[in-house]
């Protein structure tokens, strides 16, 4: 695990998340030791690439917001230009538990991308009304598109393999809900193999998500739009290992 | 029917809202156009595509708003689609020469301080010394070196 780990890079997007960055890295390096941890600051107005540069992790600072789309794919730009063969995003708001990220790495030997899901047993992490629905209506098309049962599309919490580090350093989207609805299918429509293995999630360190029915309504109705647009698309060529980079 | 519309007006509306959507469509497919712009087209073609297909609806919406000639209810809802997609146009493009300026601005900075580290002699204290300060104020090279101070 050790040798896997020292080829990995943990890479977190953090916009204005000086509260809880440099803790979340110090667990990474103390749970996961040989690891790598990038934090991406998306054009922070807060001390947040300080905060994670003083606990010890590489920063990329990004010049104006791009949004997690966005600063995911600078990290995979980053990790094959440094020789990574997988990322794991992680959140930099702590709720996702960092040694939860060996499971996803060993599930990596069979797998291109691997989901830690929330609603597959363990932890107690729930959503209700719309927005549940909404969860539950990407997962059945999304598992279908991908050949795999997949329970929670959603999850920020996700290990790339090699050749999903090639493709998502080029064709990773920066749209709305694009991270994680739209990649799935760009990933599922290259062949790149999806799972999912099941992690509890800590609740979120500031603020408490929506459970605005309006908001959540909404959510739905700009999902399954993303889900539309992201199968309409023609699939994208698997970039080779040269062509990388 | 609405009076005066014949067949072949009646197909023309439909062939030219069907070809609109289509050309949406496959701008966003060949990601030649992103979704938040698209939806106002797609929108706006499909409302084209019901009235070209049932053109008492436009009739009877007209009637109901208090729109003497239905034809006038379309330009009205045309003019204001347009007018709408110009201004999101208009601040998209704002945001779009905001972050070109940034992105030139911190190019010229990273420049000016390769050029300092590949310089020769030992010269870079100038620039080290210098609070370097990103576009809101932020430390552009702060802790990243330490050689300045973050603040």
């Amino acid at each position: 695990m050790h040798a896997t780990l020292a080829r990995t890079l943990i890479v977190m997007p953090a916009f204005n998340e000086e509260e809880s960055v440099a803790d979340v890295v110090s667990e990474v390096y103390a749970k996961l030791p040989g690891v790598s941890c990038l934090v991406v600051d998306d054009g922070s107005a807060d001390a947040t690439a300080a905060k994670a540069r003083a606990a010890g992790a590489e920063v990329l600072r990004l010049p104006f917001n791009l949004g997690v789309g966005g600063a995911m794919r600078a990290g995979f730009k980053y990790a094959l230009a440094n020789g990574f063969d997988n990322v794991v995003q992680v959140d930099s708001d702590g709720q996702h538990d960092p040694s939860a990220v060996p499971q996803l790495l060993a599930e990596l030997e069979h797998a291109d991308v691997v989901l830690g899901a929330r609603f597959a047993g363990v932890g107690n992490y729930a959503a209700k009304g719309p927005r549940r629905w909404a969860m539950v209506m990407l997962s059945l098309i999304l598992s279908r598109v991908a050949h795999s049962r997949l329970t929670d599309t959603t999850s920020g919490f996700k290990a790339s393999g090699p050749r999903a580090v090639r493709l998502f350093a080029k064709h990773y989207p920066a749209e709305y809900l694009g991270d994680t609805v739209e990649s799935l299918v760009i990933a599922a429509r290259c062949g790149c193999v999806i799972r999912q293995i099941p992690v509890a999630m800590r609740p979120r360190a500031g603020g408490v998500p929506s459970h605005n029915p309006l908001k959540a309504a909404q959510y739905l109705g700009r999902a399954m739009l993303a889900l539309l647009f992201a199968l309409i698309r023609p699939a994208v060529p698997l970039p080779s290992v040269e062509a990388a980079v | 029917m609405i009076a005066g519309a014949t067949v072949s007006s009646y197909v023309l509306g439909i062939v030219m809202a069907l070809l609109t959507l289509v050309v949406v469509t496959e701008s966003l497919r060949r990601r030649r156009m992103r979704e938040r712009h698209a939806v106002w087209w797609l929108a706006a073609g499909t409302v084209a595509l019901v009235i070209a297909v049932f053109p008492r609806l436009l009739a009877a919406a007209a009637s109901l708003i208090g729109v003497a000639v239905p034809a006038n209810l379309v330009f009205f809802l045309s003019v204001f689609v347009l007018f709408f997609v110009s201004i999101q146009h208009s601040s998209e493009l704002t945001k779009a020469e905001d972050q070109n300026r940034t992105l030139a601005e911190e190019v010229a900075l990273l420049k000016a301080r390769v050029d300092a580290l590949s310089a020769p002699s030992p010269a870079p204290e100038r620039i080290a010394d210098a609070p370097a300060e990103g576009p809101e104020g932020a430390p552009l090279f702060g802790a990243a070196s330490g050689d300045a101070p973050a603040r």
